[in-house]
């Protein structure tokens, strides 16, 4: 059965029509427009980074052979030459041959990452009801602390970790406190938006007993804000993790030094048995504090 | 007048703590427990100042050294009017790399986001092969991407772009299959329904619901590289980190401030660009990410 749609006569689709057409070649006019500032711009930085698609094209062979490279053993194992061209996963003890000083590294880089997390939110914690709207009245306090946070997040926690290698000596000291400060910049911001959105009702109770600043934030705030808190710390730390793995190109402590020599001297087999370690361990961390987080946040919503 | 208010409460302070006994007197498991937990992560924190060799006479004195550091800092001052031009031109440099980074990230990223949505992929072995990709890419720091990169094309800033680009494949891959999945399927259902195919569904039904979303996560990522492009530098990846790490190893306090300045404000004013961008894009009412 056809059915008959109604049409519009003709004299009043037309204006319709063209003003649709008109519409979508605007449309595609600014699009192209933006296509067009973007290529530029693509151009002036590929001039600006010394791009060379040729010797890209050159050496991306080079790129992919180098993950053929690491994972397979070459002449450098000493007295075993029924090893070279083989894969690595041949003799898994040739291949992870410094397991335990790999392994002792890796808790300190772990170690590393918690010390600077757990010192970073610390601060944090102390820093972010001062740069809260609703709590902060005073707003020359809250400016220069948010002003400090965004210093500790901007600068990147390697230039802060080669500095205070200078001034604390080699070892992981400074990465801790590199990571540390950027914990408390990253942190100190995240919980200060969490403050800002708490219900306002125990504030207002609190003060309206007579409690002080302290006791508001401590009987009012702190019960509503503490789980995302730590909800944050946890998806800090895993970041933090990874950080910390890389402090040690910089002398900062860790895995890292064991990792830029192997690359730099080409220890092809060390390199993939501590990315492998590095990776796994990144893994195993995110799995864990994301079954934490989902049982926090299970936790807040039963309540 | 206030000490009989407070007279009256206190009086009333017996009667209340019987009437809510789980906030003035928690079962003892519960106290244990949370006692427990916070002595595990105390433990933890003064076993690991003992593990890493901290000692306070060394942090002290490294302490009153990083003062004298931060006086010397001051006033920022790049040294010469030639080293200054220098240092303008690498964090140029430095904003092209994390601006190429990110924009070649973004062309390979697209694809695989969609491969690795549950309601847009292939089939599943696709998908799962997808996620394991970016999560392995991701497992690794940016800087140890441009150290293998410095292996393969040679020192200098088109590394750098290969390291951003590499690492931000597996971000955002992960970002945009998280968006993909949790567009609205009515649309898709939509197009399908009248005689679409999949493509048509991908296209006309979760494409521009997630459009806007992919391009917000993608200016948030350029100024997130403009900070890590400011550090690969110093494996020779191009950028300002390699002179940043140079001053502060011939301890040129001045010209240290001065690059970290020049930072600062390069990262403040990419924050205000990306930020209006995205709400051009995005509208304001919309959560970015």
């Amino acid at each position: 059965m056809p059915i008959a749609l109604p049409r519009l006569p003709e004299e009043r689709l037309s204006p319709l029509s063209d003003a649709y057409a008109q519409a979508v070649r605007q449309k595609r006019l600014s699009t192209l427009f933006l296509m067009a500032a973007i290529l530029a711009a693509a151009i002036v930085s590929g001039w600006l980074a010394e791009v060379h698609p040729l010797r890209f094209i050159q050496n991306i062979g080079d790129f992919f052979s180098y993950f053929s490279r690491i994972f397979v053993f070459d002449d450098s194992v000493p007295g075993r030459p029924d090893l070279i061209g083989k894969v690595v996963l041949h003799d898994l003890g040739e291949w992870m041959w410094g397991i335990d000083k790999w392994l002792k590294l890796l808790v300190d880089t772990l170690l590393i990452a918690y010390l600077g997390t757990v010192l970073g939110t610390i601060g944090a914690f102390g820093l972010c009801f001062l740069a809260a709207q609703n709590l902060m009245p005073r707003r020359w306090v809250r400016v220069s602390v948010k002003r400090y946070l965004e210093f500790c997040r901007t600068v990147p926690e390697l230039v802060f970790a080669l500095i205070f290698v200078i001034a604390f000596g080699l070892g992981p000291i400074p990465g801790v406190l590199a990571i540390a400060i950027h914990t408390m910049g990253a942190n100190g911001k995240l919980f200060s938006e969490v403050a800002e959105n708490i219900d306002m009702k125990p504030v207002e109770g609190v003060i309206a007993a007579g409690g002080s600043w302290l006791q508001v934030i401590r009987f009012a705030v702190v019960p509503q804000v503490l789980s995302n808190f730590a909800s944050y710390t946890l998806l800090r730390f895993e970041i933090n993790v990874r950080g910390a793995s890389v402090m040690g190109f910089v002398g900062a402590g860790g895995i890292g030094q064991n990792l830029i020599e192997a690359i730099r001297k080409f220890y092809y087999t060390d390199v993939s048995a501590i990315l492998v370690l590095i990776i796994a361990t990144v893994m195993i961390i995110d799995l864990l504090t994301e079954r934490l987080r989902h049982a926090l946040i299970g936790m807040e919503s039963k309540k | 007048m206030s000490s009989a208010l407070r007279e009256q409460a206190l009086a009333e302070a017996a009667g209340l703590a019987a009437r809510h006994p789980r906030v003035f007197n928690p079962p003892l498991t519960r106290r244990l427990a949370t006692l427990a937990v916070i002595a595990a992560l105390a433990g933890l924190f003064v076993y690991g100042f003992h593990a890493l060799g901290f000692s306070a006479s060394r942090f002290i004195g490294g302490l009153a050294q990083l003062g004298s550091f931060v006086g010397l800092m001051i006033p920022p001052s790049p040294g010469s009017v030639s080293k200054g031009v220098i240092y303008l031109n690498a964090l140029a440099e430095t904003v092209a790399i994390a601006f190429l980074g990110t924009l070649l990230a973004f062309f390979f990223a697209f694809p695989l986001g969609f491969l690795a949505a549950r309601n847009a992929t292939i089939n599943r072995a696709v998908q799962l092969l997808t996620r394991r990709f970016s999560d392995s890419i991701r497992g690794v720091d940016t800087l140890i991407w441009a150290l293998i990169w410095v292996t393969v094309v040679g020192l200098g800033p088109f590394a750098g772009v290969l390291a951003i680009m590499t690492s931000d494949i597996g971000n955002f891959t992960k970002l945009f299959s998280e968006a993909i999945e949790t567009s609205d399927r009515k649309a898709g259902e939509g197009v399908l329904s009248t005689g679409g195919s999949r493509l048509h569904e991908i296209r006309f039904g979760i494409l521009p619901q997630v459009f806007p979303v992919i391009i917000g996560q993608t200016l948030y990522f350029f100024e997130s590289n403009t900070r890590s492009a400011t550090i690969i530098g110093i494996v020779g990846a191009g950028g300002i980190g390699l002179h940043l790490s140079e001053q502060i190893r011939t301890l040129e306090w001045q010209a240290v401030s001065f690059i970290i300045v020049l930072i600062l404000i390069a990262v403040a004013l990419i924050d205000f660009i990306s930020t209006r961008l995205r709400l051009a894009i995005i509208g304001r009412n919309e959560v970015a990410v």
